[in-house]
């Protein structure tokens, strides 16, 4: 019996008599003969386990995985470190191997890890209520867009030249059977203009949508853009890096309504983009028109803490047509991850992984700007990533890092032509002085 | 068993779980001038041995494969290999950067390109696209390609999307997201769409159709070419839900039966691991004509044999996800296919098959079978005539359940069917587990009634008042 089909011949026999079937072929009598297979599907053979591992790992390495060199890439997906903890409770089969919690009685375990998730969330945006994750951090803001034109009833929605542009193409491709218009403001110094913001905003934007740190790594006037929105009867949509969250205010703070956030960052591994985790928040006035599933805490028969899936009445499941969103799976066993990192470093280890990114893209900064050629594209502060001016073109630069095992900095040039030949470098914590030496060394080989 | 505080209870201040990197640079305040900085992160403080405590504690309160049979009907809650986690590890996997140059990633590239033919085959159809992220995010690309499709030809009146009364929630959500209206289709007595009444339906207005086939009763749509041809004829195009592909994967192909596009649930027939609710994947596969609106961009092979993003898609519907959707998902999927071959897969939907019929008649003993006829990978029982004779309703019955160390089946779905038990028991499951899962049943259905309605019994918590926790909100901690 090939793969992982335990029955013996036997076995089978046994149970077609006490079917009453023949054989095996009759079991699909249901199926026309026309639309039955006549042969085998055109595909490689099978492979035992041991060829499978062997044929994976060829291809896995024909790849340049980032643990062989420094990455200096961020761009929306980060490098940070993976406690040893995360992945081993991960892996954990009650928890890997189950599935939705539906039913509240077997499933207390995940249903708790959700609503601590829902709270750490909470807690690190400053927000009143968060969902059980999303797919990524794109599409929740595509979501939060949707969300924001369903409650002010508005379709226009102001999108910064700053933001993500992936996260703008998911935005645009998401809305497009919801008649919902994207308008971008463009950028000044690597910053979304606030008056320009303000002559664009009027009393039929949705949403002004403010990212922070924003693509270019710079941080951003967030609380004047919220400003902006709700001088007008729009919403204010953040869209932060959480680790920036561990030192910079969050968006509750400066009165987002609606916040978002790709939480790959926290204790997830790149995965070449994906499982991501998408986070999703919002104020608590909102929680009835927020996509997604949401765990609550409630009490059993005999009055004991309890914890189940909630408010499902605005899932598709139930509402079908009528739902605020068509999300089934999302990413809980990410959730898990980021629950587990958030816990496991706290109050204190958070702020100093985030204080030490800080201050390695810093000191990268300082020494790349001493390589004859780079310079910094914009002034003003940023987080953990920057651009820099290049005297050659980037991708060539990449290359020539690739080869020293290297993850140079992300490429400007399709997205933004405007901006000439530029990168954006990123710092975590797992770039050492060493590694920001070697880089340089590098740099200046190529100038 | 054991009351878990949530983690901020165990919080003390002053604790970090883990050996922190030395902050040796300059201060935050001269590296971040003029930035204010947040004062407060309220999050807990707790020791490693905490964590570890606390989230082991909670797994044990949780149900999942590794621990018994799951018979969700439609969820195909299979034994998930242990290779697919060692090889999606693999550092040349995880440890990959979504934006490195074509150049560094060529494994990676290479798998995709590989998985999107294996998919394509498997569908009968011409190109896949790996992008969507989960089912109805699949479901989703699918209608925005047929709209796409639609609005290239001129065709903006087509608006309306057909969807059978018995279709998955998501099918209507989906088309109603993507700006379709629904027009449901009534099932007839056979438990198929009733093709009348979708000739009744289709007209110049209609954009397609959503199938699942088998459906969700468990039925094969023998009627799908006929169907497909009425749809065709009005000018509409088919689209199939893949969530019960396990029942056919290698036996029969949606391109073979009428439908233009549909998604894979990789999750599902392809052995991810479900990890509580996610993440899945939802790879959409069309034909020909649908191919040039796919999601942007795709991976294509080059004629030195190199792999590369290809430029230009002019026609394409956009980007679904930030990146290049769940590769983790796919390198899975790419190994289940490469490690079962055509003949694997083909014993797949045998024995899946094989294993649901093998419970409809031992179930069938006991409760009413909706259709009683063969059925597919997964069957609908029902529990109206114990509703009307002890008043032991089908949510008794799931909860029971769990006292006999199985999770309950998919209850009260599909809508068309009374105290609906939609049980699939997948391939993976041995005869000794079905043997032991009827006995269970029938255990059940000889019990005190009230037994069962204060079901369960043995688990940490009793009857769960979901009631109150829509009532009284608590979806946060706050003390």
């Amino acid at each position: 019996m090939p793969g992982y089909v335990p029955h013996t011949p036997e076995d089978q026999r046994g149970m077609l008599d006490r079917i009453g079937i023949a054989a095996m072929d009759e079991l699909f009598a249901q199926i026309p003969g026309n639309l039955r297979l006549a042969a085998l599907l055109d595909l490689p053979h099978g492979l035992s386990e041991a060829e499978s591992v062997r044929h994976l790992e060829g291809i896995a390495r024909t790849n340049l995985d980032c643990g062989r060199g420094a990455c200096f890439r961020g761009a929306g997906v980060y490098r940070h470190f993976t406690p040893s903890v995360v992945p081993a409770i991960m892996a954990r089969g009650e928890f890997l191997t189950s599935y939705t919690p539906y039913q509240p009685e077997r499933s207390q375990g995940m249903l708790q890890t959700i609503y601590e998730f829902q709270s750490l969330v909470c807690r690190l945006l400053g927000m009143d209520a968060a969902n059980a994750s999303m797919y990524d951090g794109a599409t929740a803001l595509a979501e939060a867009v949707v969300m924001a034109s369903s409650i002010t009833g508005r379709k226009r929605v102001l999108i910064p030249a700053s933001l993500h542009p992936a996260y703008y193409d998911v935005c645009r491709t998401f809305v497009q059977g919801h008649g919902i218009c994207l308008e971008t403001v463009p950028q000044t110094n690597g910053l979304t203009d606030i008056d320009d913001t303000r002559k664009r905003c009027g009393n039929d934007v949705a949403a002004v949508v403010v990212p922070q740190p924003n693509y270019f790594g710079m941080i951003e006037d967030a609380s004047g853009l919220a400003s902006v929105a709700h001088e007008n009867g729009a919403l204010a949509i953040a869209v932060v890096n959480p680790m920036s969250m561990a030192l910079l205010p969050p968006p509750g703070e400066w009165k987002a309504d609606i916040a978002v956030a790709e939480g790959q960052a926290l204790g997830l591994p790149m995965n070449f983009g994906g499982p991501l985790v998408g986070l999703f928040t919002c104020r608590k006035e909102f929680v009835r028109q927020m996509p997604g599933r949401i765990v609550g805490g409630t009490v059993d028969s005999e009055g004991k803490r309890a914890y189940t899936l909630t408010l499902q009445t605005r899932e598709q499941h139930i509402r079908r047509e009528k739902a605020s969103s068509n999300i089934c799976s999302n990413e809980a066993l990410c959730a898990l991850g980021v629950t587990i990192y958030l816990s496991q470093l706290g109050k204190i280890g958070l702020r100093r992984v985030a204080e030490v990114s800080v201050q390695r893209a810093h000191e990268a900064f300082e020494a790349i700007r001493t390589v004859p050629g780079f310079e910094p594209l914009f002034d003003g502060p940023f987080f953990h990533e920057f651009p820099m001016r290049c005297p050659v073109p980037v991708a060539e630069i990449n290359t020539k890092l690739a080869e020293r095992g290297i993850i140079g900095p992300q490429d400007l040039g399709a997205d933004y032509p405007e901006l000439g030949n530029a990168g954006v470098f990123c710092c975590t914590e797992m770039i050492s002085h060493e590694d920001i030496a070697a880089l340089v060394a590098t740099l200046k080989e190529i100038r | 068993m054991f009351d878990e505080p949530t983690i901020f209870e165990r919080s003390r201040p002053g604790r970090c779980g883990i050996n922190l990197p030395e902050a040796d640079g300059a201060a935050l305040e001269t590296l971040l001038p003029g930035v204010a900085l947040r004062e407060n992160l309220p999050l807990p403080e707790v020791s490693e041995i905490d964590v570890v405590r606390h989230f082991t504690r909670l797994s044990q309160t949780n149900f999942g494969i590794d621990l018994g049979m799951y018979p969700l009907g439609s969820c195909t809650m299979k034994y998930n290999p242990r290779l697919h986690e060692r090889v999606a590890a693999l550092p040349g996997f995880a440890d990959l950067h979504p934006t490195q140059s074509a150049s560094t990633c060529q494994g990676a590239l290479r798998l995709l390109y590989e998985l999107q033919g294996y998919l394509a085959e498997i569908a009968g159809m011409d190109a896949v696209t790996l992008q969507p992220v989960a089912g109805a995010h699949g479901e989703m690309t699918g209608l925005l390609l047929i709209r796409a499709y639609m609005r290239h030809r001129g065709e903006t009146a087509r608006t309306q999307i057909l969807v059978p009364d018995s279709a998955h929630g998501t099918n209507p959500a989906t088309a109603s997201l993507v700006g379709f209206e629904i027009v449901k289709i009534p099932s007839n007595a056979r438990g198929r769409v009733d093709v009348d009444a979708v000739r009744a339906a289709v007209g110049e207005r209609t954009a397609g159709m959503m199938m699942t086939n088998p459906n969700t009763l468990g039925l094969f749509e023998d009627q799908i070419a006929e169907i497909a041809g009425i749809v065709h004829d009005a000018g509409g195009l088919m689209y199939g839900d893949g969530a019960n592909m396990n029942a056919i994967v290698g036996v029969a192909r949606p391109g073979d039966m009428g439908f233009d596009a549909m998604h894979f649930n990789l999750h599902k027939t392809f052995t991810t691991p479900h990890g509580g609710g996610g993440p899945g994947s939802g790879p959409v596969a069309v034909k020909a004509p649908l191919e040039p609106f796919l999601p942007a961009p795709r991976v294509q092979r080059l004629d030195d044999g190199t792999y590369d993003w290809d430029a230009g898609r002019p026609e394409s519907i956009g980007r679904m996800h930030a990146f290049n959707g769940n590769f983790g998902v796919l390198v899975r999927a790419y190994t289940y296919i490469r490690t079962l071959g055509p003949d694997g897969l083909k014993a797949v939907a045998q024995n899946s098959v094989l294993n649901a019929n093998y419970l409809r008649v031992g179930v069938g003993e006991k409760y009413q079978i909706a259709y009683p006829e063969p059925c597919m990978h997964e069957f609908v029982a029902s529990a109206t005539e114990q509703k009307k004779t002890t008043g032991v309703r089908t949510l008794d019955i799931g909860k029971r359940l769990m006292d006999y160390g199985y999770h309950p089946m998919t209850v009260y779905f599909p809508l068309i069917v009374p105290e609906a038990m939609m049980i699939e028991p997948t391939e993976t499951e041995t005869r000794e587990t079905l043997d032991e899962f009827v006995a269970a049943m029938h255990a059940i259905a000889a019990e005190d009634p009230e037994l069962v309605k204060s079901a369960p019994h043995t688990m940490p918590v009793k009857r769960v008042d979901e009631v109150r926790a829509a009532r009284v909100l608590d979806i946060a901690w706050e003390g």
